[in-house]
C-alpha cells in the first residue's frame, strides 16, 4: 500500500501538556437510585461533572494555562490554537477565540473549533502536527474538551461526562515527548450522532461496539505498529478512547496489551466518558508519570467512525516538567460527591 | 450590559491584565491610566499572578439581573498578592467553608448568560481556593530551552 504512515517533514513533539478535570463526581449508584430502583451499578464508578459556571471554554482556558506552565513558552508564540469538542458553548463563535485571548495568544494565530464526535481532539493534534512538522509555525495549541450530554434516564447517563487535557506542540528538540509517527482510519459507520437543535445524541444500539469502536480502534492501532515496526512489547504505556472500563481494556486485549498497559491512562472508571477529552486526558495522566526512553501508543475513537493512533516517545525533558503544573491525578483527587438532584441542577436538565 | 462593553473589558476580565505604575511601582487593577498613588501616567500592562487571599466575604441569596442562575454564590474582596483588592464570585468551594485570609487563585469562568439563551456567554475572573501544592511558573518567567 502506498504510504499510509503520517510523518512530517520536521520532527515534532510535546513541549506542554495540562489536564482539567471539574471537582464534581456523579457516581453511577445515584443514576441506578434514580432510573433503575437503585438496582445495577453502570458501567464505570463515577463521572466528572463541570460546575454550573464552567463550560468547554473554561475548562480550555485551564487546561491550556496548566499546558503554557509546562511548555514555558510566551504565548504569543503560539501560531494556533485549536479546539476539539462535541459541546462547543455557541453554535456559532469559536470557543478558541475565547480561549486564545485569555491566554494571552493572538492575534497572530489560526483558530478553530474542530468536530468529529470523540476524536475532535486528536484530529486538531494531527493537524498541530502538520502546522509545525511543515514548519509553517513552530508553536501549536491543540485542545481535547468536553461536557458530555447525557439523556437522563439513558446509558449514557453513567458515562457523559466533563474533562480534557491540552497540548501545546513543537520542535522535538524542545519537547518533552516526541511523535515517532501516526495513523488515522476512518470510515463511514452510523453508531452515534447528534442532529443540529437535539440536546442528546442517538445511539445506534449495539453498533457501538464491534463495527464501531473495536474495528476503528483495532485497525488504527494495528495499522500504526506495522508501519511503525513495533510490537506491543515496544511499548510501555496504551492509551484509547475509554467511554467505559471495559471497552479499551478489551480493545487493549485485542491489540496485545497487557492490563499493565493500559491501566495508568485508564481513567473512566473515576471520571468517566470525557468525549474528546477521554483519549488526551488519559495520556496527560501517563506523561504525569512517565519516565525518559519510554514509549506510548494512543488510539483515539470518534463516533462516525474514525481512529487516530500516535506512536510517542518520552525524552528526558519530561521529568522537570511534570511538576511545573497540577498532574492529572491531582485533579481526579479534588473531588465533591453530587446527587443527582444537584447533577440535573448544574447540567440544565431543569427547565424553569 | 451591551456587548461593546464586555468586550471592551475581556483582557481584564479573562485574565486579570491590568497596569504597573512606571513611577512608582504601584499595581493597578482595574486599569485605569493614572496611579492612584501618585497621579502619574501608568499605561504599562501588567499580567496580575491570580494569587491573593479573601479580604472580606458575604453570601449571596438575591441576586441582581441575569446572576440568579448561580444562587446563592458567594462574593468576596479579594487581596491580590501584587496590592490591588478586587471584587469577585468564589467558585469550585465544595464543601470548604470560606475564612478571612483563606488563599486564593484566579480562574476563568462563566460569569452569566446574556439574557435568555440566544445572547452571549459573558466570561471573567473568579477566585478559588488554592488547591494544588504551589509548583507552576507563570508562563512569562520561564525559558524555552
Amino acid at each position: 500500500m502506498a504510504k499510509r504512515l503520517l510523518k512530517p517533514a520536521r520532527a515534532v513533539g510535546i513541549i506542554g501538556y495540562g489536564a482539567y478535570v471539574p471537582r464534581y463526581r456523579l457516581p453511577g449508584s445515584e443514576v441506578a437510585r434514580v432510573w433503575e430502583g437503585g438496582k445495577g451499578g453502570g458501567p464505570v464508578k463515577e463521572k466528572a461533572v463541570a460546575g454550573l459556571d464552567e463550560d468547554v471554554i473554561t475548562m480550555s482556558i485551564e487546561a491550556a494555562r496548566n499546558a503554557l506552565a509546562r511548555a514555558r513558552i510566551d504565548p504569543a508564540e503560539l501560531r494556533a490554537v485549536w479546539i476539539g469538542s462535541e459541546s462547543h458553548p455557541y453554535a456559532v463563535k469559536p470557543s478558541s477565540t475565547v480561549v486564545a485571548e485569555a491566554i494571552g495568544a493572538g492575534p497572530s494565530i489560526q483558530a478553530g473549533d474542530w468536530e468529529f464526535a470523540c476524536k475532535a481532539g486528536t484530529e486538531a493534534l494531527v493537524a498541530a502536527i502538520a502546522l509545525i512538522g511543515s514548519n509553517m509555525a513552530d508553536y501549536a495549541l491543540a485542545i481535547g474538551m468536553d461536557t458530555a450530554q447525557g439523556k437522563p434516564g439513558g446509558q449514557l447517563e453513567y458515562t457523559a461526562a466533563s474533562g480534557g487535557a491540552a497540548y501545546i506542540l513543537g520542535p522535538a528538540e524542545q519537547a518533552l515527548a516526541v511523535f515517532q509517527g501516526s495513523y488515522s482510519y476512518v470510515t463511514d459507520t452510523p453508531d452515534f450522532w447528534r442532529r443540529p437543535e437535539q440536546r442528546y445524541p442517538e445511539h445506534g444500539q449495539r453498533f457501538t461496539g464491534e463495527p464501531a469502536y473495536f474495528k476503528h480502534i483495532t485497525e488504527a492501532g494495528r495499522a500504526l505498529m506495522e508501519e511503525m515496526g513495533t510490537t506491543p512489547a515496544d511499548y510501555a504505556y496504551a492509551v484509547f478512547h475509554q467511554p467505559n472500563t471495559r471497552f479499551p481494556q478489551r480493545a487493549g486485549q485485542l491489540l496485545g496489551f497487557s492490563d499493565e498497559q493500559v491501566k495508568p491512562g485508564l481513567l473512566a472508571p473515576v471520571i468517566g466518558n470525557t468525549y474528546a477529552g477521554a483519549s488526551l486526558v488519559g495520556l496527560s495522566a501517563v506523561l504525569d508519570a512517565a519516565k525518559p526512553g519510554e514509549r506510548i501508543l494512543v488510539v483515539s475513537y470518534g463516533s462516525g467512525a474514525g481512529s487516530d493512533a500516535f506512536d510517542i516517545l518520552v525524552t528526558e525533558r519530561v521529568t522537570e516538567r511534570q511538576r511545573l503544573a497540577p498532574t492529572t491525578a491531582e485533579y481526579i483527587a479534588r473531588r465533591t460527591e453530587i446527587d443527582y438532584a444537584t447533577y440535573a441542577r448544574m447540567r440544565g436538565k431543569l427547565e424553569l | 450590559m451591551e456587548v461593546p462593553r464586555i468586550w471592551r473589558l475581556r483582557k481584564q476580565r479573562y485574565a486579570l491584565v491590568g497596569e504597573v505604575c512606571p513611577h512608582c511601582e504601584v499595581k493597578i487593577f482595574p486599569p485605569r491610566d493614572v496611579c492612584p498613588n501618585c497621579g502619574g501616567e501608568a499605561k504599562t500592562r501588567f499580567d496580575f499572578s491570580g494569587r491573593g487571599v479573601v479580604f472580606s466575604y458575604t453570601v449571596m441569596r438575591d441576586a441582581p439581573a441575569g446572576y440568579e442562575h448561580n444562587l446563592p454564590y458567594t462574593v468576596a474582596l479579594v487581596k491580590l498578592e501584587e496590592g490591588p483588592v478586587v471584587t469577585a464570585q468564589l467558585t469550585d468551594l465544595g464543601e470548604q467553608p470560606v475564612e478571612i485570609g483563606m488563599p486564593v487563585e484566579m480562574v476563568t469562568r462563566k460569569i452569566r448568560d446574556d439574557g435568555d439563551e440566544r445572547g452571549m456567554i459573558v466570561y471573567g475572573y473568579k477566585f478559588r481556593p488554592i488547591c494544588f501544592h504551589e509548583n507552576s511558573q507563570p508562563a512569562s518567567q520561564g525559558q524555552a530551552d
